[in-house]
């Protein structure tokens, strides 16, 4: 019965892995960068936000089908398809989700004080072990935020999720798509159960980045 | 021995200027560096460090950090930085900001001693005062035994009776740790103590290089006692005028003749000396 939501789960935690190592070093050069190609890049990452689902997915369905050069590839050397299974269901959700991470993770790196890199650096620091004993530490909240916001927006996710996977029970059928179609066939009852539950998971994980970023500002004094 | 030569053109609040410097320090010179805010000191430093770009050579001991074909990263330059506003890893305790630059708990644990933070050293950096956050940050760029130190106006935040002690051990790190170092002050007393040589700049450029006590001892007569003050109030007392003074942070009365008062403007920069004087120390 709770197939779906760990599907979502599912989804939604590998979702943020492979989103923090793509979403990191953007961030970062994002953060740091006075090129003039940076809105241009910014644009890009922002739209998944604007755009209807619909058009993210359907452009994700087109480049993803057997058709097309990429879903060729695929078909021909793992004779694999890339849509209607768990994977194109990645797929699109990392796109989709692509700000959700990026934004954050930026923000808190524009936020650090640039003098404090300058003095990892100084100390014979590489670049990665600033990111990773300096910059992420100092921006603990933002890194939380990126992480809690990426997987509670994956696991709400229903437009993109509908038309790369569509409702396949155990291999795209997560929660969200589970409750639309309950409700089409008029099960109240177990969509009202399904929606509670989403509900109540979502205002547990808020509530404790709210009380973990306020906990974590008292401990280093802001 | 560290050999500079260089050339930078600077986006100013008074519109752009170039700085051109040329200058050689001698292995374990303090030297200060002093001038008007906008006049290049801070960007020179930088420039020392690797974290600007410039043009010119700099060859520190024996080896290139800046010529035509390369720039050292800060990385590899062994510089030990003190920034004016700290600039502490914040996420680190005291302990941990210093054992992060190297893992030398000895040598940690000597400059926490020196600097007396020794009791401080579980304590985050943003539950520190200034002056404790400044100690650390110079204990910290002294992890890495540095052959160049650049103290970036590390004083100019702390007040006076903290400034005095931490000069006071500034002065003492240099000499246990046999650096070079270079450091802008504005404050003349400070230089007098620390520097051996002082280095003044403006609008880019080296106006004055040479020993504190003949650069900062403004003696160009047979005066035996020397001031310079703002002029704050002149005001007529029955047949003379007093003018009230600000000396630093001190305020002195001075009577003046009516000839005398009306050749000075209230807010203009004055010299008050003079010479037959037998002053009382107590």
């Amino acid at each position: 019965m709770f197939e779906p939501f760990l599907l979502s789960f599912k989804l939604a935690s590998i979702t943020v892995a492979i989103l923090f190592f793509i979403a990191l070093p953007l961030a970062w050069y994002l953060s740091q960068t006075h090129s003039k190609v940076k809105p241009f890049i910014e644009a890009l990452t922002a739209l998944p936000i604007v755009l209807p689902p619909s058009v993210l997915g359907f452009y994700i369905l087109v480049a993803l089908s057997q058709n097309s050069p990429i879903g060729a590839l695929f078909k021909d050397t793992f004779d694999m398809s890339l849509v209607f299974n768990f994977t194109s269901l990645v797929i699109a959700s990392c796109f989709y989700s692509l700000p959700f991470m990026v934004q954050p993770l930026q923000s808190g790196f524009e936020s650090l004080n640039k003098q404090m890199l300058e003095a990892s650096y100084l100390a014979g620091k590489s670049k990665f072990q600033t990111i990773f004993f300096v910059a992420l530490p100092n921006i603990k909240s933002s890194l939380l935020t990126a992480l809690i916001i990426t997987f509670a927006h994956t696991v709400g996710e229903f437009g993109v999720v509908l038309m790369v996977g569509g409702s396949i029970p155990g291999e795209t059928k997560v929660a969200s798509v589970a409750i639309y179609e309950m409700v089409e066939t008029m099960n109240y009852s177990l969509a009202h159960i399904y929606s509670a539950i989403m509900i109540g998971i979502n205002l547990v994980v808020l509530l404790s980045v709210y009380i973990f970023s306020a906990k974590h500002n008292k401990k280093f004094g802001l | 021995m560290i050999d500079i030569k260089i050339n930078k053109e600077l986006l100013g609040a008074s519109g752009s200027l170039i700085l051109d410097v040329e200058l050689q320090i001698q292995k374990g010179e303090f030297l200060a560096l002093s001038g008007d805010s906008g006049s290049g000191k801070t960007t020179l430093l930088r420039i020392l460090a690797g974290l600007e770009k410039a043009n010119g050579n700099i060859k520190v001991h024996q080896q290139e950090w800046l010529n035509a074909k390369q720039t050292l990263p800060p990385q590899k330059r062994s510089i030990g930085f003190v920034f004016q506003e700290y600039a502490l890893f914040d996420n680190m305790t005291v302990i941990q900001n210093l054992l992060f630059i190297a893992k030398d708990k000895n040598l940690a644990l000597h400059l926490l001693e020196i600097t007396e933070l020794t009791t401080l050293q579980n304590r985050y950096p943003k539950t520190l005062s200034g002056g404790q956050k400044q100690r650390l940050s110079l204990c910290r760029a002294l992890m890495q035994k540095p052959k160049l130190l650049l103290l970036d106006e590390p004083l100019s935040a702390l007040d006076s009776h903290i400034r005095s002690k931490l000069q006071t051990q500034i002065l003492k790190l240099h000499k246990e740790f046999d650096t070079t170092t270079i450091m802008v002050s504005h404050d003349p007393s400070e230089i007098y103590k620390l520097a051996s040589r002082v280095v003044m700049l403006k609008d880019g450029k080296v106006t004055k290089d040479g020993k504190p006590r003949e650069l900062l001892l403004k003696q160009n007569g047979s005066q035996k006692f020397s001031f310079s003050g703002e002029l704050l109030e002149l005001k007529k007392v029955d047949i003379v005028y007093v003018a009230f003074i600000a000396i630093g942070q001190q305020i002195v009365e001075v009577v003046l003749s009516k000839e005398e008062a009306s050749s000075h403007k209230v807010g203009e920069r004055v010299t008050i000396s003079t010479k037959a004087f037998s002053p009382i120390l107590s």
